[in-house]
């Protein structure tokens, strides 16, 4: 909404002096969105002055044009002496011939600066020295009109050398403020008047004086045959002069408001309506066929639109419509068939008020946010009608020369408003500010509620009965009142006071465990990511995912951001492939991605229910919501390419690759207490020969390792990109809660080294946990240090290195009990494996 | 050199002269090795001092107490020349070596690639630390929601326009009632259902709009809501957690206001916004010193607030008459824009390693 100050002036009584800015914050306070003010006209500056036109002469030019040579008064103090003017003059060049010898002109003298930051000087012109300019509307930025220059009133007593700033209503300052949903009646000057009345102690001037009457269908034959149009009220005025302009007052306000002139009787309805809040009608009545009916649309039905659009209509919208059919979607937009005309002499004046969500979706269904269906669905103050239509009335009968029929209809009644009560002492606990009761009362009153003051029977707390005024639909629950009450005090006068909660436990178990693996991965190199998680099934083609995969479970968005990526991600790899992509083509080569999130597998399909809101729905109402959500668990995906280490000083290039990546794996779950299992599996997107299965106590967490070439090269990632995607949630479910510390033997260790021969497809884990199952107890540790192919060793097999350290907790071993423990340990790997013992 | 069999000469000036050897010798040893040579030759098993010491036994009568005693002398004054030696060589090396192994201690040393956390990440935990600090606990769920949790049970009318599919992106089929969480609120409804009262949590996470992709808008992004529901919550201490929250945020000199706003699942709502850090002010109403990070409003929007709908405690079972709570919520993204100057959203979901790596440390 755009309100020009002045206009708001008229209804309210704002002290004197005050500037839009300043009353911009009062409104700021009381909660409405001022965005900004507008100073209009302030960019014009300097001498821009009224001018009586003394002579002219008409001198045509050789490029065809005629230039009129002007002498105007400009008045006294900015005459310059002329010998036939003994009051002195101005002599300019003036391109337009729409006045005469004795008209009032607006005249910008040098030294003044015009819309458009157009500086005037004398200069030469068409053989003429030009001393100024008389000025047209657009240069003035008051319209676009440039057929003609400007020609003052002669009655207004205007007299040469006087500020025209007035007269022309150049200057004023607007008010863009985005008005919230519940408070509609604030898309109006009569609602805006009365927020700034009530905020700053002032009186205001309410133009809806007229209270509605009881229905009478005496006028215009109406019928509502629909209880979604509440209130018709139709006002007949006949006799109207269709060549009337606008006044230049109207046509200036409408354009500070946001609206173009059109003509004087569209004009005046969109003034009222942007005065009282009422959207308004005007019908040409000869064009109408019969009584209007307000009813909802028939199937298939159809109407054009005033804006020349055939329109399908829906069953659920309201119509205005006469014998003819529908003339209009009610609360949205006219049609085009009874609308005015330039040759309209008997007009309708249709002001009604309608249902907000009826208007609502009807708005939505058509794409249709007019001004009138902007007002409808926010809710327009029902006793507003019958006022706005005679004000409408009024000004077609003084501006139009129309006369307004006696006869009126008020179809429908002004429903009533809801009653509600409150503790005097809610707005104070809730605020959590003392507003004493007296205080709450008067701003209440103020706000225009029907109010008593009431003790409670058993407490003696006095309570509140309330009747919202009828442009306060937002007027409802306890806590509206509290909020109203709120807003009129104002917000900066409540205190800051940091509550005080209960012990807490800090974070939980897993959100410890998630920071701990994210932390413990970036210490390790990783740069944290984040995606979009949409992917499209062409993704998992290209990773190669099996059609029986769980990754196949997609869920599909209705409407999607991108119908290229319809799908939730149930794989963070798709994500972070086109991070890398991204990357490499702004020059980031060698990378190390690591995202968290949620990916998405299908839930059960059914859909979830909506209970009520009335109360905590049922157990089973619950479980049937998280049953249709899709199943969500939290992943962690790593992809390497390019160097993990560039070439350096101390020493050559490590490039990225199934090794770091099992690494990292190792990294992630080593940050929660997890030891990972590791097993060679084929897995899409991993290269069948490079991708480690990672389990828990037997359980899948994920799979690491080196993608397949065909993967890497569909994605356009560089060779030998490797990834890790784990299940994050199930790694940290699985972890262990605590752990033991043990006693720790101060006794001397034993060390042994075992080389152990074995076929190539043997694992060096299953080796390594049979040396731990045969060694016993007294092993400490065993870890590999070398591994061996070539000619010492048969083809196809490769040889182990162990360093094994044994250590009693009690005592020093003895040579033959390290041995007997080692024998022990190279006995289970030969059984098991297959494994058997080379000599250094 | 004498063998022990010979009968050695073990007078005063014969014993000098063996003194005088060692010292000389150890004097010339330029090197720990060399001294070592020295060492044996003249304080070892067979060196002169030594076979003297073996031969007093010979010695009969008075004499042997003077020689035994001469000898000691020399032994002594040998072994402490060597000790004085090898101190002085041994630290003559040292320095030599430290001097040797000088390194350019410039060089670059990392040991592998330069990881770094997402700034939204690290500041969504930074956040939460705020809170956990002040014994709340933070809360989460589900990013695909049922519709009843993102909208209903949060007031909003079944024609609220956030639940158009132009606003909000809903699961497939349309009528799944399963949606993209619009904000973490569906987070505090769960937080009500399930947890025992009073409630003080927040709730971090991401969220979805149908919105556009630009540089102040993504259509997934983050937000951090706070949730109290306890007896006796006010306004008051809605705007006492904003101020503390704000001042953890951006320091001790940040001003807030609060602004009423309209939500559907608070009332009364607020907007809170803080001071311009650019102008402080100073644009207000001052054409000539124009403030973009404000529009020349001095404010700028921060987040959503309210007094918790007793609507919305209802739809949870909460006792409306007893209970009283406050909400709020702000993005992180815009969070991030104010506190690190970050100028562009779409850097924070590109994926450039540039973005992540630029605050390092700075951001945890």
């Amino acid at each position: 909404m755009r309100a020009p100050l002045s206009w708001l002036a008229e209804h309210v009584d704002l002290p004197a002096g005050m500037t839009g800015r300043e009353l911009g914050e009062v409104l700021i306070r009381a909660g409405l969105e001022v965005e900004r003010v507008e100073s209009v006209g302030a960019e014009i500056t300097g001498p821009v002055v009224v001018g009586r036109i003394l002579a002219f002469v008409d001198e045509p030019q050789s490029n065809g044009k005629t230039i009129r040579w002007v002498q105007v008064d400009v008045g006294a103090e900015h005459n310059q002496p002329h010998p036939d003017y003994p009051q002195g003059c101005r002599s300019v060049v003036c391109g337009a011939h729409n006045f005469s010898v004795g008209d009032l002109v607006v005249v910008s003298l040098p030294g003044a600066v015009l819309a458009g930051g157009f500086a005037i000087s004398a200069r030469k012109t068409y053989g003429h020295l030009s001393d100024g300019m008389i000025c047209a509307e657009d240069e003035l930025g008051i319209g676009t009109d440039h057929t003609g220059i400007i020609v003052l009133p002669s009655d207004e007593g205007l007299r040469p050398g006087d500020d025209p700033a007035g007269v022309l209503h150049l200057r004023d300052d607007v008010l863009d403020i985005d008005v919230s949903p519940d408070i509609g009646y604030c898309l109006s000057i009569r609602g805006l008047a009365r927020e700034a009345g009530q905020n700053l102690g002032v009186g205001f001037h309410d133009v809806v004086e007229r209270s509605t009457p009881p229905s009478k269908l005496d006028g215009y034959a109406v019928e509502l045959a629909d209880p979604a149009c509440r209130l018709f009220v139709a006002l007949s005025v006949t006799g109207v002069d269709p060549t009337r302009p606008t006044p230049r007052w109207m046509a200036r306000r409408l354009v500070m408001a946001g609206m173009r002139s059109i003509s004087l009787a569209v004009d005046i309805t969109n003034y009222v309506m942007l005065e009282t809040g009422q959207p308004l009608h005007a019908y040409d009545a000869s064009l109408l066929r019969g009584p209007i009916v307000v009813r909802k649309a028939r199937p298939g039905e159809t109407m054009v639109t005033l804006d020349d659009v055939t329109r399908t209509l829906d069953p659920g919208d309201l119509l205005i419509t006469d014998d003819s059919g529908p003339i209009g979607i009610a609360g949205v937009m006219g049609g085009a068939s009874t609308e005015i005309r330039p040759t309209s002499t008997d007009i309708l004046i249709e002001a009604a008020n309608f249902e907000p969500n009826t208007i609502s979706r009807a708005m939505r269904r058509h794409s249709l946010p007019s001004e009138a269906s902007k007002r409808f669905h926010r809710g327009v103050d029902p006793n507003a009608a019958y006022s706005a239509a005679h004000l409408v009335a009024k000004l077609l009968v003084e501006l139009a020369g129309g006369v307004l029929a006696e006869a009126e209809t008020v179809a429908g009644a002004v429903p009533e408003m809801p009653l509600a009560s409150i503790p005097v002492d809610l707005p104070s606990r809730i605020l959590g500010v003392d507003v004493p009761p007296d205080r709450v009362v008067q701003i209440l009153r103020e706000s225009g509620c029907d109010l008593e003051v009431a003790p409670e029977p058993h407490s003696g707390q006095a309570r509140l009965s309330l009747v919202p005024p009828t442009w306060r639909p937002d007027l409802v629950d306890p806590y509206d009142y509290v909020e109203e009450v709120g807003r009129k005090i104002g917000f900066d006068q409540i205190p800051s006071v940091v509550p005080t909660a209960p012990v807490g436990r800090g974070l939980t178990r897993a959100q410890r465990a998630r920071r701990a693996v994210n932390a413990a991965l970036v210490d390790a190199g990783l740069v944290e990511v984040l995606t979009f998680p949409f992917v499209s099934v062409e993704d998992l083609d290209r990773m190669r995912v099996a059609a029986d995969d769980a990754r196949r479970q997609l869920v599909r968005l209705a409407n999607p951001l991108a119908e290229t990526q319809p799908y939730l991600r149930s794989s963070m790899l798709p994500g972070l492939f086109a991070a890398v992509n991204r990357n490499n083509s702004r020059g980031n080569d060698d990378l190390a991605l690591l995202e968290t999130g949620l990916v998405f597998f299908a839930g059960s399909g059914q859909p979830a229910p909506l209970p009520a809101v009335t109360g905590r729905p049922s157990a089973d109402e619950l479980a049937a919501i998280s049953a249709a959500l899709p199943v969500q668990p939290r992943h962690l995906g790593i992809v390497l390419s390019g160097q993990w280490r560039p070439a350096g000083w101390d020493g050559p290039a490590e490039a990225a690759g199934w090794r770091q990546a099992l690494a990292l794996a190792e990294i992630a779950a080593a940050a929660v207490g997890v030891t990972l299992e590791r097993r060679a599996v084929a897995m899409p997107p991993w290269h069948p020969g490079r991708c480690a299965e990672l389990a828990v106590d037997g359980i899948v967490v994920g799979h690491a390792g080196e993608l397949h070439p065909q993967v890497a090269a569909d994605f356009g990632l560089p060779e030998r990109t490797a990834a890790v995607e784990l299940d994050l949630d199930a790694l940290i479910r699985l972890a262990p809660d605590r752990g033991s510390i043990p006693v720790l033997s101060t006794q001397p260790v034993a060390k042994e080294d075992v080389a152990l021969v074995v076929p190539d497809g043997v694992p060096v884990a299953e080796v390594r946990a049979a040396l731990v199952a045969g060694a016993g107890p007294l092993l400490e540790s065993v870890s590999l240090f070398d591994v061996y192919t070539g000619a010492k060793v048969p083809a196809g097999h490769r040889s182990l290195a162990f360093a094994m350290r044994f250590r009693a907790p009690d005592r020093t071993l003895t040579d033959a009990e390290t041995a007997a423990a080692r024998d022990a340990a190279v006995a289970a790997a030969a059984a098991g494996c297959g494994a058997v013992l080379r000599d250094f | 050199m004498t063998g022990p069999d010979q009968q050695a000469d073990l007078s005063p000036a014969s014993i000098d002269a063996i003194v005088a050897g060692a010292l000389a010798a150890f004097a010339d040893a330029a090197s720990l090795a060399d001294l070592k040579v020295a060492r044996l030759a003249h304080a070892g098993d067979r060196s002169p001092v030594a076979l003297a010491n073996r031969a007093i036994g010979a010695i009969p009568g008075p004499e042997r107490r003077d020689a035994g005693q001469r000898i000691g002398a020399a032994r002594a004054a040998i072994a402490a020349a060597l000790a004085e030696r090898e101190a002085e060589i041994g630290s003559a090396e040292l320095e030599a070596r430290l001097v040797a192994e000088r390194v350019d201690v410039t060089l670059p040393v990392a040991l592998g690639p330069a990881g770094a956390p997402h700034p939204i990440t690290a500041l969504m935990d930074l956040m939460g630390d705020v809170f956990t600090a002040m014994g709340w606990e933070i809360a989460e769920g589900p990013e695909a929601e049922g519709e009843w949790l993102n909208f209903d049970a949060l007031n909003f009318t079944p024609d609220h326009p956030a639940r158009f599919t132009s606003d909000t992106l809903f699961v497939e089929p349309l009528d799944s009632h399963v949606v993209m969480r619009t904000h973490t609120s569906p987070v505090q409804i769960r937080s009500m259902l399930d947890r025992p009262l009073p409630i003080y949590v927040v709730c971090p996470g991401k969220t979805y709009r149908a919105d556009e992709f630009d540089a102040t808008h993504v259509p997934v992004f983050h937000q951090i809501e706070g949730l109290v529901v306890d007896e006796g919550i006010s306004l008051a201490h809605l705007k006492g957690t904003l101020d503390h929250l704000a001042r953890s945020m951006f320091g001790d000199d940040i001003e807030t206001r609060m602004r009423p706003h309209y939500f559907p699942f608070t009332e009364p709502s607020a907007e809170v916004d803080l001071k311009c850090f650019v102008c402080h002010g100073a644009s207000v109403g001052n054409p000539d010193a124009p403030c973009r990070t404000c529009k020349s409003q001095g404010w700028i929007e921060w987040g959503g607030c309210g007094v918790v709908n007793p609507r919305v405690l209802a739809a949870c079972g909460i006792d409306t008459d007893r209970y009283s709570g406050f909400a709020f919520g702000m993005g992180i993204e815009r969070t991030l824009m104010f506190r690190n100057n970050a100028a562009d959203m779409r850097d924070m979901v590109e994926g450039d390693v540039r973005f992540s790596r630029s605050l390092k440390g700075m951001a945890r």
